[in-house]
């Protein structure tokens, strides 16, 4: 990879110094026509030229999805399939749009390339064709439409059932906690003006829903259970994004905000995919090689992560925090172990 | 303006009736739109360094996040200390880039010096409908050039919450540095631009309505003219509302209003804010910004319709077409704000409503692009760098504009929403294309300004380089984004899982640089031109348009004896006579507009 790039820039370096070159020569004043207008043999040349380009340009397309589609992160929740699909069909209609066309613009600069002696088609008006691409359009964005409002509608709209799982993502700068309800199920009553001390969150301490609430610094979720997130910020705007579960939604002060998915792949699952084996085999090949990590940075394991995805401060680029799917013995197990409200509380 | 008003007229300049300009009032006061037509271009442009500078150096640090370069601690100061950039900088520099290259580069220095300079000239007036209004217009954004740069000589660093401002990051200095003075001076910079962007789009929209030459109805009118016209119309819109909720921050921000602010704990303290909404800020803001959008793109593409249709000696096709598109676009672009909005936590039933209308701006969008390949097509291409940049553009709008499908669909964005997809598409769609109407547009109108040539090869280096960098930048760019790769982060080491992009980074870097160096041979050109550049005869392109029939050197009031009368639409390139033998002018494939209509051709169905 390295080595293409220093390919590349060399290349583009040569180019440039080859065009500086030609243009000291022609700006000599040699030449009888220095007009400044573009003269047949300029026509000639920049035609060419925009087939060369025509070559760049379906090159590096043809390289970035070569090379960096793989980058496409694996969904791991039981709407990203239904999205990838929805994404991968928009794609690969918007490629093929873009091949055909790229390559008539390009084309018709070159082929149409004044020469002289040569006229140009006085065309003004074709009501027909016009009507043609303003219908086709009409109908595919149309299909788009029905098909991205019925993904939308169906991700959005989270039906609360008794096997929801309820939690709380609260941001603030710049770290993340989760709010688990605890037995009762439901979460206590919280406001940014009980915060004090350990009661980090705000809650009320009076609410007895409160009470066994459990508050952590990592997520875990149970596999194949519906999660419903529930959104609070205790400053400014974040972003809590999901990339792996396809999800996403800001974090507001002054309200809350929420979204559902439902985690299809354990961490442990995920982390034996081949995508992944071969992802992360590459990752801890450059961090072997990177001489700025200590020792017992490199070597990385994969997890899930949130992160967070609007402007929010200076320290905006790490705010992250793990997230573990796992069975929903494994889950109950680490939820059993964790500290209620109540007992942070009384601890203090 | 008159002779009584000028004390310092001397003996000649009471000749005739009218004097000599001094110094001040020919280059500064000055209220002849040709000039302030270039007070504006010059003064965007060097607006347009300093962003793209800012750009550099972020490409820097992101390239190489962990490494210190010198260039920081020379142009950043204590931001820069040893070498290291600080991170509230990187959010600064984001910031004060998106806010100069939209508002300053790409809305006043290309709508402000095209309509300027053009308006006038191809409807056939003498000047604005207010010449005054104008002037003022400029030295408002003059000033306001002056507070946002300043902006970074201030204590705590210049506004760093995103050129959105969102609050309530921007409304409390606590949250970052950035949001105190710095910020202040933002929004003081921006009321002034928009009150200057106001008093500019009445009076375009004034002179375009009433100033038309005899003959020039408006369906004769060039597309450059429309688009001016149109955009002027959006900014009337919908600047004001970017006023109004600018004017709202300023009242949280300093009089303990609660517009946008509620239940915040910050650094250990309950703020007394209580009710607002960060969201109703955002509607408020995107009613302006997305319209913005089109403000910057559609005189890059008026500019666009001009040059090509001159270029390829063929009239642009589907004339009434074309303004149908604007109108529509127009009309749409004040419909759509909400698909910046869809994870904001706004009723997931607007984000259908946005996307419903989002998606049907690719049709206009759609039959403007084809439209251009058709005037292509079966004609005599001209291949001067306006026509280069001019073919270019169509090419990255059609690009940029492809993944707006991706974006304007709500379930799609959910995922890609603020993440670098979002960055190579609105700088493609939107940035590289409006650039590129702006240099389409100096290299076309270069001789009616300064009345003479800028070096064509020179043009051409910086075309294909151009051409080449911004694709290299920005294509690869989309595939990080699908990776999740968040923007307005200072570096991504944080994250191992983006150790593998780190690659891509470089190489998207290396392209920016050399994208940038390029833009040295323009520079060069242009200041170099407009001393010793060739003398441009008065028709250079053979175009069909009014301002060419103007002599070269600029007089005040822009034809010396009366105002050319109008016969015919601007397009009448390569037409033929009723024998088809010859052109309707023999020998000549262009018919200017202001030629009436021959005996030998068959007229145009108006």
């Amino acid at each position: 990879m390295t080595a293409l790039l220093i390919i590349i820039v060399a290349a583009l370096l040569g180019i440039t110094i080859w065009q500086i070159s030609k243009i000291f020569k022609l700006s000599q004043p040699i030449e009888s026509d220095d007009s400044q207008i573009a003269n047949n043999e300029d026509n000639q040349k920049q035609g060419k030229l925009f087939l060369v380009f025509t070559v760049f340009l379906y090159g590096l397309m043809i390289y970035s999805f070569w090379s960096l589609s793989r980058f496409y992160a694996p969904g791991a929740s039981s709407h990203a399939e239904d999205y990838d699909q929805l994404f991968f069909i928009s794609l690969g209609l918007i490629m093929f749009v873009q091949v055909i066309i790229q390559f008539l613009i390009h084309w018709f600069a070159y082929k149409y390339r004044g020469k002289k002696g040569q006229k140009a088609l006085f065309y003004a008006d074709n009501d027909k064709l016009e009507f043609i691409w303003t219908i086709i359009p009409v109908i595919t964005l149309a299909a788009l439409i029905i098909y991205g409002l019925f993904s939308w509608s169906e991700i959005m709209n989270v039906e609360e059932t008794d096997d929801t799982l309820v939690v709380e993502i609260y941001a603030y700068q710049f770290d993340w906690r989760a709010r688990y309800s605890g037995a009762d199920g439901t979460l206590g009553e919280a406001n940014v003006r009980f915060i004090e001390g350990v009661n980090q969150l705000g809650l009320n301490e009076s609410d007895p829903y409160a009470q066994d609430d459990i508050i952590t610094s990592e997520l875990h979720l149970p596999v194949d259970r519906p999660v419903l997130f529930k959104f609070r910020s205790q400053d400014v705007l974040h972003s809590a994004y999901f990339p792996f579960f396809r999800s996403q939604m800001n974090v507001v002060p002054g309200m809350t905000t929420q979204f559902g998915f439902t985690p299809t792949t354990t961490s442990k699952e995920i982390r034996n995919s081949d995508y992944m084996v071969e992802k992360v085999r590459n990752i801890n090949e450059i961090r072997k090689n990177n001489d700025n990590l200590d020792e017992d940075e490199k070597s990385y394991e994969f997890e899930y992560y949130l992160l967070c995805n609007k402007i929010c401060g200076s320290n905006h680029y790490n705010m992250q925090m793990k997230i573990v799917v796992e069975t929903e013995e494994e889950y109950q197990k680490w939820i059993s172990e964790q500290q209620t409200f109540k007992e942070l509380t009384a601890q203090n | 303006m008159s002779v009584a008003a000028q004390p310092l007229a001397n003996d000649h300049a009471h000749e005739e009736g009218h004097h000599e300009p001094t110094f001040i009032e020919k280059y500064i006061f000055s209220t002849d739109h040709k000039m302030i037509a270039k007070q504006y271009l010059i003064s965007g442009l060097i607006m347009g360094f300093i962003g793209i500078a800012m750009s550099m150096l972020m490409r820097l640090q992101l390239a190489w996040p962990n490494e210190s370069f010198w260039i920081y601690e020379v142009l950043l100061g204590k931001f820069g200390k040893d070498g290291v950039m600080d991170p509230s900088i990187y959010l600064a520099l984001s910031t004060i880039h998106g806010t100069i290259m939209i508002f300053y580069v790409l809305t006043a220095g290309l709508s402000g010096t095209f309509s300027n300079l053009l308006i006038p000239l191809q409807i056939g007036a003498r000047d604005m409908a207010s010449g005054f209004m104008n002037m003022l217009s400029f030295w408002l954004f003059f000033i306001s050039c002056i507070v946002i740069v300043s902006s970074f000589f201030v204590e705590a660093g210049p506004a760093s919450s995103g050129w959105t401002v969102y609050p309530p990051l921007s409304a409390l200095p606590q949250a970052i540095g950035g949001s105190g003075l710095g910020m202040t001076l933002w929004l003081v910079a921006i009321t002034i631009f928009v009150a200057s962007s106001l008093l500019g789009s009445l009076n375009y929209i004034v002179t375009v309505l009433n100033l038309r030459t005899q003959g020039m109805t408006m369906t004769r009118l060039p597309l450059t003219i429309w688009a001016f016209f149109v955009t002027a119309i959006i900014g009337v819109v919908s600047f004001p509302v970017l006023l109004a909720a600018g004017l709202l921050l300023l009242m949280d921000r300093s009089f303990g209003t609660s517009f946008f602010l509620s239940d915040i704990y910050i650094q250990g303290e309950v703020l007394s804010y209580q009710g607002g909404s960060p969201v109703l800020y955002e509607h408020l803001f995107w009613f302006l910004g997305h319209p913005e959008v089109y403000i910057v793109l559609l005189p890059a593409l008026g500019i666009t319709s001009e040059i090509i249709a001159t270029n390829s000696r063929k009239p642009i096709f589907g004339y009434r077409a074309m303004i149908a598109s604007i109108l529509a676009i127009a009309f749409l672009s004040t419909v759509v704000w909400g698909h910046h909005m869809f994870v904001s936590g706004m009723n997931p039933f607007l984000g259908s409503v946005f996307t419903f209308t989002t998606l049907l701006i690719a049709i206009p969008s759609g039959v403007k692009a084809f439209n251009y390949i058709t005037t292509l097509w079966k004609g005599n291409l001209q291949l001067n760098p306006g026509m280069l940049f001019s073919i270019g553009l169509v090419s990255t709008f059609v690009t940029g504009g492809l993944t707006g499908i991706i974006l304007g669909d709500s379930t799609l964005d959910i995922n890609v929403h603020d993440t670098y997809f979002v960055i190579a598409h609105f700088h493609l769609v939107m940035g590289i294309s409006a650039l590129y109407g702006l240099f389409a547009g100096i290299y076309h109108w270069f001789p009616k300004m300064f009345g003479r040539m800028m070096n064509k090869n020179l043009g051409y280096v910086h075309f294909w380089i151009t051409a080449i960098g911004a694709y290299g930048i920005f294509f690869p760019m989309h595939f990080i984004g699908m990776a999740g790769l968040p923007r307005r982060y200072y570096k991504f080491t944080e994250f191992p899982y983006f150790d593998d992009l780190a690659d891509t980074n470089i190489l998207i870097s290396v392209f920016a640089f050399i994208t940038a160096a390029a833009q040295l041979f323009f520079v060069y050109n242009f200041i170099h031109s407009i001393f010793y550049g060739k003398k441009a005869e008065q028709n250079p392109w053979k175009s069909n348009t009014l301002e060419w029939t103007t002599p070269v050197k600029h007089i005040h009031g822009n034809w010396p004896g009366e105002i050319p009368k109008v016969y015919r639409w601007s397009y009448d390139y390569s037409k033929m006579n009723k024998e088809d033998t010859d052109y309707i002018i023999a020998g000549q494939d262009f018919v200017p507009q202001n030629v009436p209509i021959q005996d030998n051709e068959e007229e145009m169905n108006e």
